[in-house]
């Protein structure tokens, strides 16, 4: 018998020593933040989203700023890739388990972390620091039902880039500002250069400027309706075909971004609905190498409404609501998004700073942020639902059979309603 | 014999041991081995059965990433969500969610064309290399190849290659005056292409386990076949097939459970702008599961459906081969 309690124990020991990983935490909060700053210490851990090879450097050279600042505190720097950050962050959350204490989140999805307590209500912390500094957009992103949730780092639009030497080749003097006009500049470029007027990205999130133009969105979060088969949005999805149909390349579904880019900086289409991001990448191409001004920048062109919208985009800082160490965290995320950090990022990595005290001589002298930022007083907010991340994968298959012609606009657009009422509960059709 | 008689008869006439002493009774004698199984018995437990019975449970209620219970900090939210029933079956099984049974017919005609192509390129190839060839040993390992590169590598290198207006297949067939083709483009287009890539993929498995099975088939039946004056066509239909039955068997059961289930090929080779009709029971689950607010209780009783129909389709094949063994 007792050689039976001996293996019940080493069983029993098994158990335990696999459930005991699990358990050790450090919690040490020392104090408020906001009262003594210099004494908070800890370690955090930030989950940044910058493009790997050219961005991330200029955030671990922040972040060794920081630490120099706050020698307390320790900051751990883990790159995730911008696709997956979503579903990492939001299985981490839930679990508690190697979740960061600061994330970087697309504007977009705050709602969603927001309304399922991922991140933490940020009023009133150390976190948010001259609020009055930040331009009114940006800021918009960051609330979700009356609360701050993130802090603006790094904002962004749609515009329309083109290349100037083939609008001068075919006599074009000014960019098209409504759809119309563009569809009339793309066949002047086709008849007199032989070249292609734009290519049409068939993401849902290069529909939206469309859809603004129209005065709509994908649903009324106000009015609880769904609104994307209202007559504007067919409208505007009409007007998106009729691009694709008569003013765009041959868009290969599969690789349509890698494809655009490819066809734009080399000069073999003249004109692109796209975001800053991008410039970088289209300077590098035949077309714009050794000269940069060839680029164009201009506003969205606009829809019935008369007026060029485009979707806010870009990045936010957020502090996960499980963290360890909230007053290291919110310290940081001060840090990260103040003036002087902004501008440090605007210089190296050319994206648009969210504080307006950040447009220094030196950040506007960037041509890429200087074109961007006339445009971005066209920038609206998306409608802020936390099933927005749901909705958009219903609509981008209805999208693509709209493009290819395997449904009418309006039949792909009721499908795609139907799908967003089992998504949003409450709401109407 | 007679000690055997003797025990049979004494066991018969002891009274008859309780549960719990006879359960004693075995632990005493095989505790060791109880032992030296609990460490297996643990993790599987902890790997398959909790994720598995957990998965059949949230398959019972209608639980999503909004309803489930939150502990994150100083935030202790109890879960809101109830128990269905059958309700999420319901909903699938009766087509009420209009996607299951387009998505159904689609991976059983993948799954049954990947499968039959990957075993009959398998079986040419391995019949090929299975003669005296010179340079044989680097044609297996050559051949070897896409089943050692991990999936997602040849994926985006089959897009890459695949790709409408700068893909190598593109350059190659419009030099030599052929139209160029969208071939990731239209729904079909796009199945063509997975099948293709998927095939590719799977042909190296087939063809090492057919090559193997042929080695094992005895070489004296070939000979006095011959000396029966057997055609090559009749001593491959009448001995090398029936010899590789146990193998073939084996691995066309593999290939459907490999298939059914397969991810990454559909979910990469197409990327995100496509109209979803190229999604199989796996990838549609995997979207419900994880793109916006997950939907927990929809993918898992997908994957328990799937597991369903894994599961009977196993259990008749093997009774089926059984059958074809015995016969």
């Amino acid at each position: 018998m007792r050689r039976g309690i001996s293996a019940v124990a080493m069983a029993a020991a098994i158990v335990l020593g696999a459930t005991a990983c699990g358990g050790s935490s450090d919690n040490k909060s020392t104090g408020d933040a906001a009262k003594d700053p210099a004494g908070v210490s800890g370690d955090i851990t930030y989950w940044d989203t910058s493009d790997a090879t050219n961005e991330a450097p200029v955030y671990q050279s922040l972040i060794k700023d920081f630490m120099a600042k706050y020698p307390k505190i320790k900051v751990k720097y883990v790159n995730v890739p911008f696709s997956d950050v979503e579903n990492k962050f939001k299985t981490a959350a839930q679990s508690g388990k190697g979740a960061p204490d600061v994330v970087r989140a697309d504007v977009g999805l705050i709602p969603e972390y927001a309304s399922n307590h991922y991140i933490a209500p940020l009023d009133g912390t150390a976190a948010l620091k001259d609020t009055g500094d930040f331009t009114q957009g940006p800021l918009n992103t960051t609330k979700y039902e009356g609360k701050t949730y993130g802090v603006p780092s790094v904002t962004d639009t749609l515009g329309l880039l083109y290349n100037k030497e083939l609008f001068a080749k075919a006599g074009i003097t000014k960019p098209p500002t409504t759809w119309d006009e563009f569809i009339s500049v793309s066949k002047t470029i086709k008849d007199k250069t032989g070249v292609t007027g734009t290519y049409v990205n068939p993401d849902t999130y290069f529909l939206m400027p469309l859809l603004f133009g129209e005065g709509t969105d994908l649903a009324d979060a106000a009015a609880k309706k769904i609104t994307i088969n209202s007559p504007e949005a067919v409208k505007a999805v009409t007007k998106a075909k009729e691009i694709y149909d008569t003013s765009s390349a041959k868009v290969d579904f599969a690789s349509a971004y890698d494809n655009m880019q490819t066809s734009f900086k080399n000069g073999k289409v003249a004109m692109l609905i796209q975001g800053p991001w991008s410039v970088s990448d289209d300077i590098s191409g035949s077309a714009f190498k050794g000269k940069e001004s060839n680029l164009g920048y201009a506003p969205v062109p606009a829809g019935s409404t008369g007026k060029p919208q485009a979707p806010t985009g870009g990045h936010d800082l957020a502090v996960y609501q499980g963290s360890k160490n909230l007053d290291a965290s919110y310290l940081f995320t001060e840090f990260m998004t103040s003036s002087a950090s902004q501008v440090t990022i605007a210089t190296k990595t050319g994206t648009l700073p969210t504080r307006t005290s950040a447009y220094t001589p030196a950040v506007t002298a960037d041509p890429k942020i200087a074109g961007f930022k006339s445009i971005m007083d066209t920038a609206r907010p998306r409608v802020a639902l936390a099933q927005v991340g749901s909705l958009f994968t219903p609509l981008q298959q209805q999208y693509v059979k709209i493009l290819q012609g395997q449904v009418s606009v309006q039949a792909g657009l009721d499908a795609a309603a139907s799908e967003f009422a089992t998504l949003l509960p409450g709401f109407t059709k | 014999m007679t000690t055997a008689t003797i025990d049979r008869q004494s066991r018969g006439t002891a009274p008859r041991a309780g549960l719990m002493t006879s359960f004693k009774r075995s632990w005493d004698k095989h505790w060791y081995a109880w032992a030296m199984v609990a460490p297996v018995v643990i993790v599987i437990g902890v790997l398959v059965l909790y994720p598995l019975g957990y998965g059949a449970y949230l398959s019972f209620t209608n639980a999503n990433e909004m309803t489930v219970a939150k502990n994150i900090g100083p935030v202790h939210i109890p879960a809101s969500y109830d128990i269905v029933g059958f309700d999420n079956y319901w909903k699938i099984i009766s087509g009420q969610d209009g996607d299951f049974y387009p998505r159904l017919i689609w991976t059983v005609t993948w799954t049954v064309t990947c499968v039959a192509f990957t075993y009959a390129i398998g079986m040419g190839m391995a019949l090929l290399l299975n003669r005296p060839v010179r340079f044989r040993l680097f044609y297996r390992l050559s051949l070897i190849l896409p089943w050692a590169i991990p999936a997602f590598v040849s994926v985006f290198a089959w897009r890459l290659m695949l790709n409408s207006q700068y893909g190598v297949f593109n350059s190659m067939i419009t030099q030599v005056g052929l139209p160029a083709q969208d071939w990731l483009g239209t729904p079909f287009a796009q199945k063509v292409a997975v099948i293709m890539v998927n095939v590719w993929a799977g042909v190296p498995f087939m063809m090492v386990a057919l090559l193997g099975g042929m080695q094992s088939v005895p070489q004296e039946l070939y000979e006095a076949a011959e000396m029966d004056g057997a055609s090559p066509w009749q001593r491959f239909l009448n001995i090398t097939l029936p010899g590789l039955r146990p193998v073939s068997n084996t691995v066309i059961l593999l290939g459907v459970i490999w298939t059914f289930n397969m991810f990454p090929i559909i979910f990469l080779l197409l990327g995100q702008n496509n109209s979803g009709d190229t999604d199989i029971l796996v990838t549609y689950a995997y979207r419900k599961a994880f793109t916006g607010v997950s939907d927990y209780s929809g993918a898992a009783s997908y994957g328990m459906v799937i597991l369903a129909i894994l599961l009977v389709f196993s259990t008749f094949y093997r009774r089926y081969q059984a059958k074809t063994e015995q016969a």
